[in-house]
């Protein structure tokens, strides 16, 4: 594999040493964001819709494990799954979020506008940012439904 | 490859005019995906989501039902690229990484096949006669 042997060529310099910027942070967030939701949010989807599809009693079953277990006494293990469901939707929110509002980055990018550093950056905070707010404007929104 | 012609020593090492296929679908996919998502995402907001049977109404209603499985479509087919590249990028080892991109479409292709049976279930029990389930 390239890499393996000793060369004289100089060395590009690795990441660390660059001054970390919202364009690089807002770049690496689409992909991990597009990866939590390929992975975690297609699986839990999938979760969802077999269960629906398999009746009451599942539906019930993966309400009890995700959301809320009704039952009196609530063993250790829903206990657990039901705050980390919570923990994973609301994450799910955000990379949906983030996901969304830098894919539409890319498409002005695409076009070949937006690449003057100021506007980079400022668009790019701007992701990020609306990100986070959209995120909490909707567990707000769902809260407020469930009181 | 062969090792005669020039033709044959480049067949399947560059672009030779597909180049932009991967990212034409990338955002073909995408673009579908903000509506399609965007419609599930309204949808899991404004359901009650702990009541089996009106969300049961509201999957086996035929339009949100083609919508679902247009969005299983759209959703696997970007996540496939996505994650390829992924793989592409991170995944070294020549084994390791075919393995990986193996694994991924397995995932992909069976995660939608599983998606697009679960909404025909939800359809269709009522017209089999059946409970959802029964099947």
């Amino acid at each position: 594999m390239a890499g393996n042997e000793p060369s004289a060529r100089p060395r590009s310099p690795h990441l660390q040493v660059y001054k970390w910027t919202p364009a690089m942070a807002v770049s690496i967030l689409h992909r991990a964001s597009g990866d939590g939701l390929a992975i975690v949010g297609a699986c839990m989807f999938l979760w969802w819709l077999g269960a629906l599809a398999a009746g009451p009693d599942a539906y019930a079953a993966f309400l009890a494990c995700v959301w809320h277990d009704p039952s009196p006494e609530v063993g250790i293990v829903h206990q657990i799954t039901n705050i980390v469901g919570k923990v994973v939707l609301v994450g799910l929110t955000w990379a949906f979020f983030q996901h969304l509002f830098s894919g539409l980055r890319h498409f002005v990018l695409d076009t070949g506008a937006g690449y003057e550093l100021k506007t980079n950056k400022l668009w790019s905070i701007a992701v990020i940012t609306a990100g986070v707010l959209a995120t909490a404007a909707t567990w707000l929104y769902i809260m407020a439904e469930a009181l | 490859m062969g090792n005669g012609t020039h033709l044959g020593k480049v067949r399947g090492l560059g672009s030779s005019g597909h180049g932009s296929h991967h990212w034409l679908q990338q955002r073909l996919t995408a673009l579908a995906n903000i509506l399609l998502v965007g419609f599930l995402f309204v949808s899991l907001v404004r359901l009650p989501l702990g009541d089996h049977a009106a969300v049961l109404r509201w999957a086996s209603n035929p339009t949100v039902a083609l919508a679902l499985i247009l969005m299983v479509v759209s959703v696997f087919w970007h996540l496939r690229l996505g994650l390829t590249v992924l793989i592409e990028d991170y995944v070294h080892g020549e084994a390791t990484r075919l393995l990986s991109l193996v694994l991924l479409n397995f995932y992909a292709i069976g995660g939608a096949a599983y998606g697009i049976f679960a909404i025909v279930r939800i359809v269709l029990a009522p017209a089999a006669g059946l409970a959802p389930g029964g099947m």
